[in-house]
């Protein structure tokens, strides 16, 4: 029996992706690890590998086709000693309509029997297609409490969940049979997907933003006042731009963002990280940014009310610090993120930070190698850039932005003396994180700093 | 297709590889297994398996011992110690053929002979199988996972002559009963091999240089395992280090200073149990580029070598160093390959360590200043073994369960045994770490009367002031 390719999920929150790229044409043999197609996700790319050997005998989604569904048909696989000619013309159930149109060259007919159906998976699609492949597919999420069914859910993640206000029927369960387990709890927690997020307006409809309060639509490039303007070309916005703007807009708009600013003398901590980075055997090289990621992670440590999401119940309280850090890459920026930061001694962070922000310019970050963290730091320093301020990434309460070390007039002991400065500036969500709670953190992250010895304990 | 050309080849037969390898053909991969000595591996031939069969002889020869404790009349108990050996020999060799069986069962190929990454662009994903220094055939494969496993670790100085200092290996089969032993390291293995002659007569004494005995475990549990064993008459030193050995025709004289002095230890035979590395030389790692970090391979989470299809499992990519480690690595390495749906990286947390000796120690999770460190506020639990019917009943008073929870959330962080067959029990707490259970299913499970998990359930009420038997 031909087999149906289904459009995969990539995250546990994937509900639907481009189909940016195929690997394979009609006609083509694959064998189980084959790249199949490229999946653009909001924020990364990935390879879709064959699970069943067989031959394309259908192409059932054009390349390039965005808001392809999850377990929406994408291909027909041919089984071995089938004639890829008849099982191009099986029927397709489940899946959903492509929103986007087909090549031209299909059929009429069974354009229609792909768009018929509803845009829902078919619990069974895939075992009806072959036994071995129910195993390559993920799980249907499992049945959820609107019709008052039982949502699977392990002890810990309830008693987690009930602590922390999150509601389990909005929490996809990444356990066996889609059961909720704690991950997926603190997940939830730490991207604000299990409640009406901050951010996220509740809108009647259930469907994404937009619909409660309208914000202004941005302009379009059709629009006469372009008309007025030089020449241009067009970029289309990649799922990465869409992310960026859809969600910095929302927290501009939503989130009262205050500001704080302080200097702080890195002359001892240069001293240290020379000394460190110099040891023999030292498999290691620490950077400046290392210093201040491991520092904000124990100044948060130390003052916990600034490792804090608000939602609509309750403020939440991490009890471990994950920093992302914010990297450049072509398109745009993503947030790689150096998970219970605060445990970790200053080589594994200098490490992880390496390796993470050299897969993130490779776009070969998994989602949740990004998605998550409590707190964010960017840094311009090596831009040269004095200060800055940053746009909060909600669900967060707070972002560290780190300027330029450079060497300025300080005043020690009413005399005039030189020493290597940085200009720290925090952003912070007012609703969770008071003025004197944040003033508290940057006193703390400053001692840290200027007295980086304790970096070390 | 060529014969010669599979999906999945794995090198290595012990417990990473050949359970891959039986998953692997499960999840319908052309596989073969590549084996240079002996399938089942360390686990089977000279580790895991004929370790508990020795000590399986201690333990019955121990109990004879005090036979007259249980009422019993047993007059000129000893042993033969060829037999002992053989013993342990035949279990190896009867679960090793048992290996080749359910290879062949699932229809995996075994290739006899030594493997190695051909390597360069194209000969990464090939393997030359060699054997007596004469090419057997070139295998090539989709998929190559390394599990050549782990080998004893050679200490300067001390290095294993097979005749007075020995390794695992030469401590499995002893062709006399040394009258005196010195245990270098007191890590799972060292502290087996510790108990076992010392069980089986030999005077014996423990040179570790940390400040505790079985330094992975809870220190509450070093402690006890310590004071247990000194009861029983094993001199334990900690915080000692051999600084040089002597060797005499027929014994050793090691040096071993302990709090800035020096003492001289005479024994027949001298064990080094300082650790293990990994075999990661001559199976073509550099020309593939695949990256070695001190002696293991470097992983992700999925056991991807960074190299496109070149994986690593087992004792190859590190600690912990345990067989069910290996082999856990191995199916989820090859279920990701497969696309399984829902596979999950390997919890490091939740993988149980057992040690042998007597009494036996068990654990998984956190100890108690591990889960300190990580910040977590905790509430423990302990219960003796002096407080449990079954125990007093076995003539096994001796021993502790203790238990870490986490005082929000009610996670089971971690659990420490040490006494009679808690080997056997720690999977009771392994089951609820995955299951993500709280103090209350586990305060609501029902145990049964009389056996030892009830101190499981008690250990778990004490954490919370309800403890009944104590
Ligand atoms: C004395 C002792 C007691 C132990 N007791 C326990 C215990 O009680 N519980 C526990 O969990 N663990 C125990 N261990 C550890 C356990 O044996 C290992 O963790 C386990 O064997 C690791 O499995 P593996 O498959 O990674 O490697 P191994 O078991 O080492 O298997 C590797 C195999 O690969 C073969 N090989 C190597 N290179 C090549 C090549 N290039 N080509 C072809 N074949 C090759 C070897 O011949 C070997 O058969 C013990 C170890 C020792 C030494």
């Amino acid at each position: 029996m031909p087999i149906q390719v289904l459009m995969p999920a990539l995250s546990p929150t994937m509900t639907e992706g481009t189909l940016a790229k195929w690997h394979v044409k009609e006609g083509d043999e694959v064998s189980s690890g084959d790249v199949l197609a490229e999946i653009e996700t909001d924020k990364a790319t990935m390879e879709f590998e064959a699970v069943d050997e067989g031959t394309i005998a259908k192409i059932l989604i054009a390349e390039g086709t965005e808001g392809v569904a999850v377990n929406e048909p994408i291909a027909i696989l041919a089984e071995e000693g089938e004639d890829p000619a008849e099982a191009a013309k099986a029927k397709v159930d489940g899946g959903g309509a492509a929103k986007s149109e087909e090549p031209a060259k299909q059929e009429p007919a069974e354009r229609e029997t792909v768009a018929q159906e509803e845009a829902k998976p078919t619990p069974g699609a895939a075992s009806d297609a072959k036994p071995a492949a129910g195993e390559g597919q993920k799980a249907p999420p499992a049945p959820r409490t609107e019709d008052g069914e039982r949502v699977l859910a392990s002890p810990l993640a309830r008693r987690i969940a009930a602590a922390e206000g999150v509601d389990l029927t909005r929490v996809e369960g990444s356990g066996p049979h889609g059961r909720i387990v704690r991950e997926d709890v603190e997940g939830a927690i730490a991207t604000g997907g299990a409640k009406a997020a901050p951010a996220e307006k509740p809108s009647t409809g259930g469907a994404p933003a937009a619909g409660a309060t309208p914000s202004p639509a941005p302009a379009s490039p059709d629009d006469p006042i372009f008309q007025m303007l030089p020449s241009f070309e067009e970029v289309p916005n990649s799922g990465m731009r869409r992310t960026i703007a859809k969600r910095l807009t929302e927290s501009a708009r939503e989130t009262p963002h205050f500001n704080l600013q302080v200097d702080v003398e890195i002359d001892t901590l240069m001293a240290m990280r020379k000394q460190l980075n110099e040891r023999d055997g030292a498999d290691y090289k620490i950077s400046v940014n290392d210093f201040i990621v491991k520092a904000t992670a124990l100044a948060l440590q130390r003052v916990p009310d600034c490792n804090v999401a608000y939602t609509e119940k309750a403020v939440l309280k991490f009890s471990r610090v994950d920093m992302a850090i914010a990297v450049a890459i072509d398109g745009g920026l993503i947030t790689p993120i150096i998970k219970d930061c605060a445990s970790k001694g200053l080589a594994t962070i200098s490490k992880e930070a390496k390796e993470l922000a050299g897969r993130a310019r490779e776009g070969k970050l998994k989602p949740e190698e990004y998605q998550g963290g409590t707190f964010s730091i960017s840094n311009l320093g090596m831009f040269g850039i004095k200060s800055f301020n940053s746009i909060i990434n909600p669900p967060q309460g707070g972002i560290l932005s780190v300027g330029a070390g450079e060497q300025r007039p300080v005043v020690k002991d009413g005399a005039l003396a030189i020493a290597t400065v940085v200009t720290l500036s925090l952003a912070v969500d007012h609703r969770c994180i008071d003025g004197a709670t944040g003033a508290a953190f940057m006193k703390e992250l400053k001692t840290l700093i200027e007295d980086p010895i304790a970096l070390m304990l | 297709m060529a014969d010669n050309t599979y999906d999945v080849i794995v090198v290595g037969g012990g417990p990473g590889g050949y359970v891959t390898a039986i998953r692997s053909a499960q999840l319908g991969f052309k596989t073969c297994v590549v084996e240079a000595n002996h399938l089942g591996g360390i686990c089977l031939n000279w580790g895991c398996i004929p370790t508990k069969a020795l000590l399986r002889t201690a333990e019955v020869y121990n109990n004879m011992k005090h036979a007259a404790d249980f009422g019993l009349k047993v007059e000129g108990v000893s042993f033969d110690l060829e037999k002992v050996v053989k013993r342990s020999r035949s279990v190896a060799g009867q679960l090793s053929k048992g290996v080749a069986h359910l290879l062949k069962k699932n229809k995996v190929d075994v290739v006899d002979g030594f493997g190695k990454l051909a390597g360069g662009k194209e000969g990464a994903r090939k393997v030359a199988v060699e054997k007596d220094g004469k090419k057997v055939v070139d295998l090539t494969a989709k998929h190559v996972i390394l599990a050549t496993g782990a080998r004893a670790r050679q200490l300067p100085g001390l290095e294993v002559d097979g005749k007075l200092v020995w390794s695992y290996r030469e401590a499995m089969v002893p062709e006399d009963m040394p009258k005196s032993l010195i245990v270098v390291g007191s890590g799972a293995i060292g502290i087996e091999f510790a108990s076992f002659y010392h069980t089986m007569g030999a005077e014996v004494t423990v040179v570790e240089v940390m400040d505790r005995i079985l330094p992975v475990e809870d220190p509450e549990i070093s402690a006890f395992a310590k004071k247990s064993f000194e009861k029983q008459g094993l001199k334990i030193l900690t915080k000692a280090q051999v600084k040089e050995l002597k060797k005499g025709a027929k014994d050793v004289t090691a040096v071993v200073e302990m709090d800035g002095k020096t003492q001289e230890i005479k024994a027949d035979k001298l064990i080094s149990a300082v650790g293990i590395v990994g075999n990661v030389e001559d199976i073509g790692l550099e020309g593939a580029g695949v990256k070695v970090e001190k002696t293991h391979v470097v992983v992700d989470e999925y056991s991807r070598t960074g190299v496109p299809g070149i994986y690593a499992i087992g004792d190859l990519t590190g600690p912990p160093w345990l067989a069910h480690k290996a082999e856990h690595e191995g199916v989820i390495c090859i279920e990701k390959i497969a696309g399984v749906a829902d596979v999950h990286p390997l919890d490091t947390g939740r993988i149980p360590g057992c040690t042998y000796c007597h009494p036996q120690v068990a654990s998984v999770g956190l100890t108690e200043q591990q889960a300190k460190d990580k910040g977590h506020k905790i509430k423990v639990g302990r219960f003796s073994f002096i407080g449990n019917g079954k125990a007093i009943a076995l003539g096994e008073p001796e021993g502790l369960v203790k238990t870490i929870f986490d005082e929000k959330t009610g996670e089971l962080l971690g659990a420490h045994m040490i006494g009679a067959e808690v080997t056997e029990l720690i999977q009771g707490y392994s089951i609820a770490k995955t299951l993500e259970t709280t103090e209350q299913e586990l305060m609501h499970t029902v145990f049964p009367h009389p056996t030892l998990s009830e101190m499981m359930h008690e250990a778990v009420l004490d954490a919370y002031g309800k403890v009944i038997h104590m």
